[in-house]
C-alpha cells in the first residue's frame, strides 16, 4: 500500500492530464474488475458486476497544477492555476511538466508590498531557457505541469505531494483488491478535473446513474497550532464526512458508515468541514438526486508540496470502503 | 454578411426574441428543422449526409449584456440593474434605447463641476447611476415605460481604419453570423447549430441545449477580450487583433481537449487561415456547460478577438471575422467523428 | 391557514435534515393531494391529478428548510462549538435559545464571552462565529454521551402574532411559501384544470438549490411556479428591491422568468384586483426559480415572492395578507394558465 502510494503521488497527473495515470490503475486493478471505461473529460470507471443497486464510489486522480498561457521573450513563462493554489505555497516550488521539462517558480518583484500581497499572477516560471525561442523547444502553450513534493516517510506518517487524492485513489484500489463479496453492481470512477470544479465527477454520475455514491478524498485538520479549528486529528481514523461546503451527507450513508465502522472496530471520528467541497457534491445533486456521503482522509498542509497523512488513517479509510461494499447498499 | 444587421438588433439575455427572429428568417429555408424551446434557445438541425451519423453542436449566443429597468423615480427617471457583467466604468454618458419602443435614454450622472474632489477620481456604482429619457415625471416616463423593460447599448455599425467593425453586441452576434452561413453546406455529421440564450448571465441556454442535443461533439464560436491595448504588459493580452480567431486551451469555465484545440489550430495553419491560441485564462463561455453536459463532451472554442468587449463600442478585425467564418468551415468539411 | 404557519415555524428540519419533518410536511399537504410522498433527498412532493391520462405538469414550489447550525466540536467544559448552516448573521445569535437535536434533544443558550472581558478592539465588533459556542448546562461527560459532532441545532422559538395581519417567528424563509401554495390549493379545491398540479415542498435552497433541482428533475414540469421571500421595508433596508408588508404579491421579472408568465401574473392580479408589486433581476434571483429553470430541456418559471422582514433570522416577520394575496394569485394564474399558448409563445 505505501509502495503504491508512493508511486501514484509522485506521478505528474494535473488537472485535465488525467489519461497520464489511466494505464497504471487499470493494470493495478484489471484482474478485480469486469470493464473499464473513459470519457471526454478524462474519468477511468472500472466497473465490477453485480446485482441490485448501482453504487459509485469516486477518488479524483487530478492534482493541482499550472498551465503555461505565455511564454515572454526573455524565456519566462507565465501560467494559469490549474485548481486552487495559494500563491505563497508556490513560490519557489519546483515545477515539472508532463512533458517530462522542470522548472522553478519564481516572482516578479514590483515593490516592498508585492511579496507580501503576493498573487500567482506575479509568478512566473524559470524553465532555465535564455529566450522565447529557447523555452518554446521545451515548453508549449498550453502545457501543464505540477509541483514536486518528495515522497518522505514521518513516524507513522507520509509527507508528499498530491496526497490529495491519490490518498483516496490508493484506498480505493485497496478496497477493490480487498472485496471478499458483493451485493451491488460497483462502479468505481477516478474522477477527473475535480480541482477545477467537481467536472469529472458531474459526468461520471450522468453516465452512471447510480442509486448511492461515496467518494474517497482527503480532509483537512484541526491539530495544527493556528485558529482553524476543527475536531479532525491526523491519527485519529478515517473521517466521515458529515458537511462541507458542497454538500451535507445523506443520513442513510452517514449511518452506514458509522454502523461499518462501529462494527468491525475501526478508528473513525466525525467531520464537519467549512470550507471546501468534493465529488460528492456534484454527484449528490445529479439527475434526480442521488443519496451521498464521503470517507475522508485527514490530511494536513492540503495543496501544498508537503501535504501529510497518517498510515493507519489511510488503512481505516481502505478497510471502510471495503466493508462498506461487503455489507452492502 | 449579416454582421451590421445583427448588431443592430437588441437582445438582452431574456429577451434575444428580435435576433431569432433575424436569424430564424435567414435560415429558415437552409434546414431541416429548426425547433425553439421555452427559454428561447433556437436549435437548427441539418442532417448529416451518413446515415446514423454522430452529432455535432455548434453554439453561439443571441443575447448581449445590457440592463433592466428596476424602478421609475417620481421625478421620471429609470433606475436599473445591469444584464450580465458590465463594469461600472463603462456606463456614464451612453446612449441607450429603453423598452421595445426603443425609447432613447441616456445613462446620467453628475457633472464635473458638481463633484467633489472623491467623486471625480473614484467610480459611480451602477446603483448611483439613472437613465434620463427626458420624462418630466413618473407618469409621463410610465407612458413608454415599464418596469421590467429591458434596455440596450445605442451604437451604430461602423467600419473604420483598417478592416476594423465597430459596434455593440458583437458578443457574439459575430458568432451567429458564422453559424449562419454555414448552414449553407451540408456536413458528414448530424449538425445542431444552436442559437442560444442567457449566455451573459450564465451559459444558461447552452445548458438546457446540450442537455436537448445530446452532442458527441461540439465547438462554440465566440468572441473573447483582446487586451493589446496600451499599457498592458504583453502577457496580459489574451488575444492580439488581426491575428486570426483564436482557439482556447484554457478558460475559467473550460479545461479545453488539448487534441481537439491543436487540430482546429494545425488545421488553420495547414490551409493558410491565421490563428492564434487564447493566450490567458479570463472569460468563460458556454463550452463551460456543454463539455460537463450529459456524459462529457469534447468541446472547443473559436474566439474572434475583440477590444472593449461589453461596451458599446466593442471592436473586431474583420480579417479575423472571415478568418473564423474560414476555419470554422474548414474544420466542418475535414473533421472525422 | 394561520395555525399552520405558526406550526411550520416550530419545526426543526434545517437544510440537510429535513428528513427530521418530512412527516410533518407531508401530514400538512396530503389533504390538499391526491397522492404524496417524499424523495430520497427528502424532499416532499403532493399531486393533485385532474384524472385525465398524460396530461401536463404544472409545479408549484417552495422550500422547506431553514437556515440553522451544526455540531462542530464539544470542549472539554461541555460547550459546543458549531458552525453555519445557510447564511447567518453572527449578530443575531448571543444569548439565542437553540435545540441541539443530538439522541436527545436538548435545549440550549448560544453563549459568549462577556461584554466586561472584551479587549478595546474587539468592543466595536460582533463576535466572530467562531467565537460563540452553545451552553446546554451539562457536564461534558453528559454532553458527548447525548452530542455528536454534525448533529443539528434549530432555533427554539417560534412564532408569535404582532398584531392581527403581523406574524413574527422563525423559517417563515420559506415555510410562509408553502402557506401560500396550500392557500391556492385550498382555492382551486373544487375547480377542474386541465393538467396535474405537482406541489414540491424542497430541501436544501439555503445550501445552494439542491432540493429544486433534483425535485424538478424528477417531476419534470412543463411549467413552475415558485414563491420564496423578497425583503420587507424598514427604516435601513433602502428602497432597493424592497417592499412594504401588505403591499401584496411580489412579481419577479427578468431573465430568470419566463414573460408569457410574468405578464400572465400581472394581468389576473390586474383583473382579479389582487394587490402586487414589481420586482426586477438582472439574472440571478437567488431563489430555488433559478435552478429549477434550466431544469433538462428548460422549464418555464415563474416567481413570486413575500415581502419578509429581518431574512434569516429567529424574528422573521411578514404579514398574513400577503401569503393571501399571493395564494389567491397563484389560484388565478392556474385557472388562467394555457400551457398549450405558453409552449407557442417563442414559436415563429
Amino acid at each position: 500500500m505505501i509502495k503504491l502510494l508512493e508511486t501514484m503521488t509522485q506521478m505528474t497527473v494535473p488537472s485535465g492530464n488525467e489519461t497520464l495515470i489511466h494505464d497504471f490503475i487499470k493494470n493495478e486493478i484489471k484482474d478485480y474488475v469486469d470493464e473499464f471505461e473513459t470519457d471526454p473529460l478524462g474519468n477511468l470507471i472500472a466497473h465490477k458486476k453485480g446485482e441490485g443497486k448501482k453504487v459509485m464510489f469516486a477518488s479524483h486522480t487530478d492534482e493541482i497544477g499550472v498551465i503555461i498561457t505565455y511564454i515572454e521573450e526573455n524565456g519566462m513563462l507565465r501560467f494559469t492555476p490549474l485548481g486552487g493554489i495559494n500563491a505563497h505555497y508556490a513560490l519557489h516550488q519546483r515545477v515539472k511538466f508532463v512533458n517530462g521539462a522542470v522548472g522553478v517558480v519564481s516572482f516578479e518583484n514590483k515593490d516592498d508590498s508585492t511579496i507580501k500581497n503576493l498573487k500567482t499572477s506575479d509568478l512566473f516560471i524559470d524553465i532555465g531557457a535564455k529566450s522565447s525561442e529557447e523555452a518554446e523547444k521545451i515548453i508549449k502553450i498550453g502545457d501543464a505541469g505540477a509541483f514536486s513534493g518528495e515522497f518522505l516517510q514521518c513516524a507513522n506518517n507520509i509527507i508528499s505531494k498530491a496526497l490529495d487524492d491519490r490518498a483516496g485513489c490508493v484506498a480505493m484500489i485497496t478496497a477493490i483488491k480487498s472485496i471478499k463479496e458483493h451485493k451491488n453492481d460497483l462502479y468505481f470512477v477516478f474522477t477527473a478535473s475535480e480541482e477545477l470544479g467537481l467536472r469529472g465527477a458531474k459526468v461520471a454520475a450522468n453516465r452512471i446513474m447510480p442509486d448511492f455514491a461515496v467518494a474517497l478524498d482527503v480532509t483537512r485538520t484541526g491539530d495544527v497550532p493556528g485558529k482553524l479549528k476543527m475536531a479532525i486529528k491526523l491519527g485519529g481514523g478515517v473521517a466521515i464526512k458529515i458537511k462541507d461546503s458542497s454538500f451535507i451527507a445523506h443520513p442513510y450513508i452517514k449511518n452506514l458508515m458509522i454502523n461499518v465502522c462501529e462494527k468491525n472496530n475501526i478508528k473513525y471520528q466525525l467531520e464537519v468541514l467549512e470550507a471546501g467541497g468534493t465529488d460528492s457534491g456534484a454527484i449528490h445533486i445529479s439527475g434526480g438526486g442521488v443519496p451521498s456521503g464521503c470517507i475522508s482522509i485527514p490530511t494536513r498542509y492540503i495543496h501544498s508540496p508537503s501535504e501529510m497523512i497518517n498510515i493507519d488513517d489511510l488503512k481505516c479509510a481502505a478497510l471502510l470502503a471495503t466493508k462498506m461494499i461487503e455489507t452492502g447498499f | 454578411m449579416h454582421l451590421s444587421a445583427l448588431t443592430q438588433l437588441n437582445g438582452v439575455s431574456g429577451n434575444e426574441d428580435l435576433v431569432r427572429k433575424y436569424i430564424y428568417d435567414n435560415i429558415k429555408t437552409k434546414c431541416d428543422n429548426i425547433t425553439i424551446d421555452s427559454m428561447g434557445n433556437m436549435i437548427a438541425f441539418k442532417a448529416g449526409k451518413k446515415k446514423n451519423a454522430k452529432k455535432m453542436m455548434l453554439s453561439s449566443h443571441m443575447d448581449e449584456v445590457g440592463f433592466i429597468v428596476s424602478k421609475i423615480t417620481d421625478d421620471g427617471f429609470l433606475k436599473f440593474k445591469t444584464v450580465g457583467g458590465i463594469d461600472s466604468r463603462v456606463l456614464p454618458a451612453k446612449f441607450v434605447a429603453v423598452g421595445e419602443k426603443n425609447k432613447i435614454g441616456v445613462i446620467g450622472s453628475k457633472a464635473i463641476h458638481l463633484m467633489t474632489m472623491a467623486e471625480r477620481t473614484n467610480i459611480i456604482k451602477t446603483k448611483d447611476l439613472y437613465i434620463d429619457i427626458g420624462a418630466k415625471n413618473k407618469i409621463d416616463a410610465e407612458k413608454t415605460v415599464s418596469i421590467g423593460d429591458y434596455i440596450s447599448f445605442m451604437s451604430d455599425y461602423t467600419e473604420f481604419g483598417d478592416e476594423m467593425i465597430k459596434a455593440k453586441a458583437v458578443d457574439d452576434r459575430a458568432g451567429c453570423s458564422i453559424l449562419m452561413n454555414i448552414l449553407d453546406e451540408r456536413y458528414d455529421f448530424d449538425l445542431y447549430a444552436c442559437f442560444t440564450v442567457q449566455e451573459e448571465v450564465g451559459l444558461r441556454g447552452a445548458k438546457v441545449c446540450a442537455y436537448t442535443v445530446k452532442p458527441d461533439i461540439a465547438i462554440v464560436i465566440e468572441t473573447t477580450a483582446c487586451s493589446d491595448t496600451a499599457g498592458v504588459e504583453s502577457f496580459n493580452y489574451s488575444t492580439i487583433l488581426g491575428d486570426g480567431p483564436a482557439v482556447s486551451l484554457i478558460d475559467r469555465r473550460t479545461y479545453y481537449d488539448r487534441e481537439f484545440a491543436d487540430y482546429i489550430y494545425n488545421l488553420a495553419k495547414s490551409n493558410n487561415i491565421s490563428v492564434q491560441y487564447k493566450k490567458a485564462s479570463f472569460g468563460g463561455n458556454d463550452a463551460g456547460e456543454i463539455h460537463i453536459s450529459n456524459s462529457g463532451v469534447k468541446t472547443a472554442t473559436i474566439s474572434i478577438p475583440v477590444r472593449y468587449i461589453h461596451t458599446p463600442s466593442s471592436v473586431i478585425s474583420k480579417n479575423d471575422y472571415h478568418a473564423a467564418n474560414e476555419l470554422l468551415k474548414v474544420v466542418l468539411k475535414e473533421i472525422k467523428l | 391557514m394561520k395555525k399552520e404557519l405558526i406550526k411550520l415555524s416550530s419545526l426543526g428540519g434545517i437544510s440537510g435534515f429535513e428528513y427530521t419533518i418530512s412527516e410533518d410536511i407531508q401530514s400538512l399537504i396530503c389533504d390538499f393531494c391526491d397522492e404524496t410522498y417524499v424523495e430520497t433527498s427528502g424532499n416532499v412532493i403532493g399531486i393533485i391529478r385532474n384524472g385525465k391520462e398524460n396530461a401536463k405538469k404544472v409545479m408549484i414550489e417552495a422550500h422547506i428548510d431553514g437556515i440553522g447550525l451544526m455540531v462542530k466540536d464539544i470542549d472539554e467544559k461541555g460547550f459546543i462549538s458549531f458552525v453555519p448552516i445557510g447564511g447567518i448573521d453572527s449578530g443575531i445569535l448571543p444569548y439565542t435559545e437553540v435545540i441541539v437535536y443530538g439522541e436527545k434533544k436538548l435545549f440550549g443558550i448560544i453563549a459568549a464571552k462577556s461584554p466586561a472581558v472584551l479587549s478595546d478592539s474587539e468592543q466595536d465588533k460582533k463576535y466572530p462565529l467562531s467565537e460563540l459556542v452553545i451552553d446546554v448546562g451539562m457536564s461534558a461527560e453528559d454532553v458527548k454521551k447525548y452530542v455528536k459532532i454534525g448533529d443539528m441545532i434549530s432555533f427554539a422559538s417560534g412564532a408569535k402574532k404582532l398584531s392581527s395581519k403581523i406574524f413574527s417567528g422563525k423559517y417563515f424563509d420559506d415555510r410562509a411559501g408553502l402557506i401560500t401554495l396550500l392557500i391556492a390549493l385550498k382555492k382551486l379545491k373544487n375547480t377542474s384544470l386541465d393538467f396535474d398540479i405537482y406541489i414540491l415542498c424542497a430541501t436544501c435552497e439555503e445550501v445552494g438549490l439542491r432540493g429544486a433541482k433534483t425535485g424538478s428533475y424528477n417531476i419534470e414540469p412543463d411549467c413552475a411556479v415558485v414563491v420564496d421571500v423578497c425583503h420587507g421595508k424598514t427604516p435601513d433596508s433602502g428602497n432597493d428591491s424592497t417592499f412594504e408588508l401588505g403591499s401584496g404579491a411580489v412579481i419577479s421579472k427578468g431573465p430568470n422568468i419566463h414573460p408569457f408568465l410574468s405578464t400572465l401574473a400581472e394581468n389576473v392580479a390586474k383583473s382579479e384586483k389582487i394587490k402586487y408589486n414589481i420586482d426586477v433581476d438582472g439574472g440571478d434571483t437567488g431563489t430555488d426559480a433559478w435552478a429549477v429553470q434550466v431544469t433538462k430541456s428548460s422549464i418555464p418559471t415563474l416567481l413570486l415572492s413575500i415581502p419578509l422582514r429581518y431574512m434569516h433570522t429567529t424574528i422573521e416577520t411578514l404579514s398574513y395578507t400577503d401569503l393571501e394575496s399571493i395564494g389567491s394569485l397563484i389560484a388565478a394564474i392556474l385557472k388562467n394558465l394555457d400551457l398549450e399558448e405558453l409552449s407557442c409563445i417563442y414559436q415563429l
